[in-house]
Order: structure tokens, then C-alpha cells, then sequence
């Protein structure tokens, strides 16, 4: 029995309906630990519900906790245990609610992006603090930190726990999206070290899964679903035999995982019928176009550029749409559009001008911007890639 | 759940005084009475007419001015009283908008 696999399955709607149940989410975590524990010493065969065995067990290591105790909050909590309708001895087991409320809680923005992030790992992945550390680079006090200060602060500032109403959701829903998308981007091409962090992206695509069986109702979750699984899809391409970043026109499209750009085109089909595009549906469709048939279609692509930048008039959807902007109307075109940007910090932005520059046979040119993205380049993969072009530019003016 | 909201001012650049931002104050105070959040709230004079008191090793000393010199000072507050933080960010909306400055959100450690 598999019992790491369990975990990780049940972890967080269990802390989720616990949390539920106990008013609080730091007695919830110590009671599903305490249950899991038990677990381990228990169960020699799986029960037929392993969520339910957690949640009941984790509800009866409370309640004894919680008499043996006295605080404030511990009183607190056996108050509101102890007014539930439901008989202590029966089996309650995770109420799929329960998640939807606690991601709220986590990602609500009161609280950082670093601290909805790590809150979000730790509660609803069922990651270690350790893991989330090494995710991110981060010292693992810092990680620590930051999930015990947003705990706190969830506590004593009194951040509900529970889904926000539809008056509420426009102002809500995007710290949440935000989160799950910012996750999975630190899995596909991590800020530091190697380019990819599949655990990562993993649980992203879960997560969003989870969100979207949730609230099936919301197309910009069923949009950034989509996008996931459609960048997701094309992982298997994305770096060479020796670990080289492979760029989309050269990837090998056999590579693509079929299984995963199906959902994305009925997920993105679905959102088109229901005609209340966001960022979110957008992105996915223009992965939907780049994932469809034997080449990109980039008339359609510039055509969605142009209307996320109706949505998010930011200057990185504005690099984006430049590069497709290359592809219909020319390299001048798009170095031209280019040219106005400014994101200090960016390297994508001097490497698509590079990429320009060497179109236009402007070598020199292209190596110096090669040689600024690679420096601001954070994994190495990226910057290896960078590097390797500036070389042919120099080697063939 | 009681909470204050603080009215952060920056002194060197106060907003208008003018009857407009006068009656919406007005009017989301009205409001919060009407739903019986309002605890207390007022506007605070400008940070020169504040005193610190300390008093140390049995001797009290008073110095002229607020606490910091600084341009960000408390201008005003509210005290609240409602069920959880998303209401009170609500309101605190609602009192940013009226008053045109940022509102600081912050839940009190227990009444006496």
C-alpha cells in the first residue's frame, strides 16, 4: 500500500474539511498530521475511504486534543466541534466545498503572492515546506515564515473561510488564478537553476483541474485549464536530447501529448460557445492555435494578441504579440514594435530583439542583444540557449 | 470582529477640503450607523498638534509632535464592528473612495 500517494491525493481537501470543522487551519493541519500518523501504524489494507478514515480520525484527535488543552483558541474550536449537528462517531469524510473555500482563503489578497503561493502548496498540495523551499529557491526559514505569518494573519485578522459571492468574485477570482498560473510557471520555466520543475507544473494541473470541477460555470477557469494543459502538452518537446531549449517551430510535434492538447481544444471550444472571453481563454486559444495541425496558423495568432492586448494592455503581451507580428508582417515590422517597449529586468525582451536583429542580417547588433538577454537570463538552460545564438551570429555575419 | 481603519494622510499633500468629499464621508457614515457597523470615527487635527508622553525610570517627559516625523501620519480613523475581514475591506473601500487617500485595515487585539 502506497501510503506517500495517498498523502499527497487526500492531504489537502482533508485539511480543507477539517479546517472546516475546527474553525481553524493550524489545529486542522496538526489533527490530519496526528491522523495520518495513526494511519501508518493502522492500516495494514487500504480502507474503502481513505479521505473519510483521515477526516473522521483527525476530527476525534482534535476533540481529545482539544480537552486536554485550554486556550483561547482551543475553546474556541471545541465550541464549534461541539455544536455540529453530526454525531461524534460518525464518518464524515472531505466535502469538495471545503477545498474551493480554503483556496480563497489562501490566495485572498490580504496576504502576499509569495505567501498565497506557499499557503496554497502547503494546504491544497500537501507539499513539505522543504519542498516549496527548493521550488523556489528560498531558504526554508523563509518559506516557514511566511506560511506561519499568513496562518496568523488568517487567524487574527479574521479572513474568511468560505467562497466568496458573486458580487465579490470578479475582485476574488484573480488572485486565485493568478496563484495556480504563477505555480505552474515556476515549474515550466523556473526563475533559477534548470528550466523545468514538473512537480511543480504537476500540481498546478491539478489544482486548476480541481478548480474547474468546482466551478465549471467560470470560463476563465476553464480557460486557464486550458492553457495549462496546453503548454503542459508540449513539454516532451520543449528540450533536446542533451537538455537544450528547443525552440516551438523546431520541436518535434510527435512529442506533443495528444491526450492533453485534446482536452485543451474542448476546454478552449467550450469557452468560445459561452462567448465572455478573459486573459485567461484567450492565452488558451492562442495555444489552441499552436497546437493545431502541422504548423501555427499566425494570422489567427496575431489576431488574438491584438485582443489580449485589448484585455491586458501590458508591454509583455505587447513583446508577445510582436513576435507573431514577425511572422505576418515581417522581422522590420516587429523590431519596430519592439523597439518602444521597456520591461527593465526582462530578458525576453532583448532576446526577441536579437532574434529580429539577426533576421535582418544586423549581426552585430543581434550579438550585443544575445549577450544582454544571457545575462539577464535566470536558469541556465535559457541562458545556454541564448548564448548558443549569439555564437551563430558571430561565426556567420 | 472590531477593526480600525486608519486614514493615512500625507500632510505635505493634503486632498481638498471641500463640501463634496465632506458629504461623502458623511454619507458612508451614515451608511455604517444604518447597519449598525459604526463603533467611532472622527478626523484627527494635523500631526503639530500632537504630544508623545513617555515616562521612563519614574520621570514623565513630553515632546511636541507625533510620534515620527514623517509625511504619512494618521489623519482619522474608524473603529468598526463587523463579522470577518472581508467586510470590513468593504468598508474600507467604500471610506478610500469617499476620502480620496488609502485606508489601513488593521483588527483590534480584543476591546476593553
Amino acid at each position: 500500500m502506497d501510503l506517500t500517494s495517498v498523502y499527497r491525493a487526500e492531504y489537502g481537501s482533508c485539511v480543507a474539511t477539517v479546517t472546516r470543522l475546527l474553525g481553524d487551519i493550524g489545529l486542522a493541519e496538526e489533527a490530519v498530521q496526528d491522523a495520518f500518523a495513526i494511519a501508518v501504524t493502522k492500516w495494514d489494507v487500504l480502507p474503502p475511504n481513505p479521505g473519510a478514515w483521515i477526516v473522521t480520525t483527525a476530527r476525534n484527535q482534535a476533540i481529545d486534543r482539544l480537552r486536554r488543552e485550554s486556550t483561547r483558541e482551543a475553546r474556541h474550536a471545541q465550541a464549534l466541534l461541539l455544536n455540529r449537528s453530526d454525531e461524534p462517531g460518525e464518518e464524515v469524510g472531505p466535502v469538495r466545498d471545503d477545498q474551493l473555500r480554503l483556496i480563497f482563503t489562501c490566495c485572498h489578497p490580504a496576504l502576499s503572492p509569495l505567501a498565497q503561493t506557499a499557503l496554497t502548496l502547503r494546504l491544497l498540495g500537501g507539499l513539505e515546506v522543504p519542498e516549496i523551499a527548493r521550488a523556489y529557491l528560498v531558504p526554508e526559514a523563509t518559506i516557514s515564515q511566511r506560511i506561519v505569518r499568513a496562518k496568523k494573519k488568517i487567524r487574527d485578522a479574521a479572513i474568511p473561510y468560505r467562497v466568496p459571492g458573486a458580487a465579490e468574485l470578479p475582485d476574488r477570482l484573480p488572485p486565485v488564478l493568478t496563484a495556480l498560473y504563477l505555480i505552474f510557471n515556476e515549474g515550466y520555466a523556473a526563475s533559477t537553476g534548470t528550466l523545468l520543475r514538473t512537480d511543480l507544473s504537476h500540481e498546478a494541473v491539478r489544482l486548476a483541474r480541481a478548480l474547474a470541477d468546482l466551478m465549471p460555470d467560470e470560463p476563465e477557469v476553464l480557460g486557464l485549464l486550458a492553457l495549462l494543459l496546453l503548454t503542459e502538452a508540449r513539454r516532451p518537446a520543449r528540450l533536446g536530447p542533451d537538455g537544450e531549449l528547443v525552440t516551438l517551430a523546431e520541436q518535434d510535434r510527435s512529442l506533443w501529448n495528444a491526450d492533453l492538447i485534446a482536452e485543451g481544444h474542448e476546454l478552449v471550444r467550450r469557452c468560445l460557445r459561452r462567448d465572455r472571453p478573459g486573459p485567461y481563454q484567450i492565452q488558451a486559444a492562442i495555444n489552441a492555435v499552436h497546437t493545431d495541425g502541422a504548423a501555427t496558423d499566425w494570422t489567427q495568432v496575431l489576431a488574438l494578441y491584438d485582443q489580449l492586448l485589448q484585455h491586458t494592455p501590458t508591454p509583455i503581451v505587447a513583446l508577445n504579440r510582436a513576435v507573431a507580428l514577425a511572422e505576418v508582417h515581417g522581422p522590420e515590422a516587429a523590431l519596430a514594435a519592439v523597439e518602444e517597449l521597456d520591461i527593465p529586468g526582462y530578458h525576453l525582451l532583448p532576446a526577441t530583439r536579437a532574434d529580429l536583429l539577426a533576421r535582418l542580417g544586423r549581426a552585430d547588433e543581434a550579438a550585443d542583444a544575445y549577450d544582454e538577454a544571457a545575462a539577464l537570463a535566470g536558469n541556465d538552460t535559457e541562458r545556454a540557449f541564448l548564448l548558443e545564438r549569439r555564437d551563430r551570429c558571430t561565426s556567420c555575419p | 470582529m472590531h477593526y480600525m481603519m486608519g486614514v493615512r494622510l500625507n500632510e505635505d499633500a493634503l486632498p481638498p477640503d471641500d463640501e463634496a468629499s465632506f458629504a461623502r464621508v458623511g454619507a458612508v457614515n451614515d451608511e455604517m450607523k444604518a447597519q449598525g457597523v459604526w463603533v467611532f470615527g472622527g478626523g484627527l487635527l494635523p500631526s503639530d498638534s500632537a504630544t508623545v508622553v513617555r515616562v521612563a525610570n519614574g520621570s514623565t517627559t513630553m515632546t511636541d509632535g507625533p510620534f515620527a516625523e514623517t509625511k504619512e501620519q494618521l489623519g482619522g480613523f474608524w473603529v468598526i464592528d463587523v463579522d470577518d475581514l472581508d467586510a470590513a475591506l468593504a468598508w474600507a473601500e467604500k471610506a478610500a473612495e469617499a476620502c480620496e487617500v488609502p485606508i489601513e485595515v488593521r483588527p483590534f487585539d480584543g476591546l476593553a
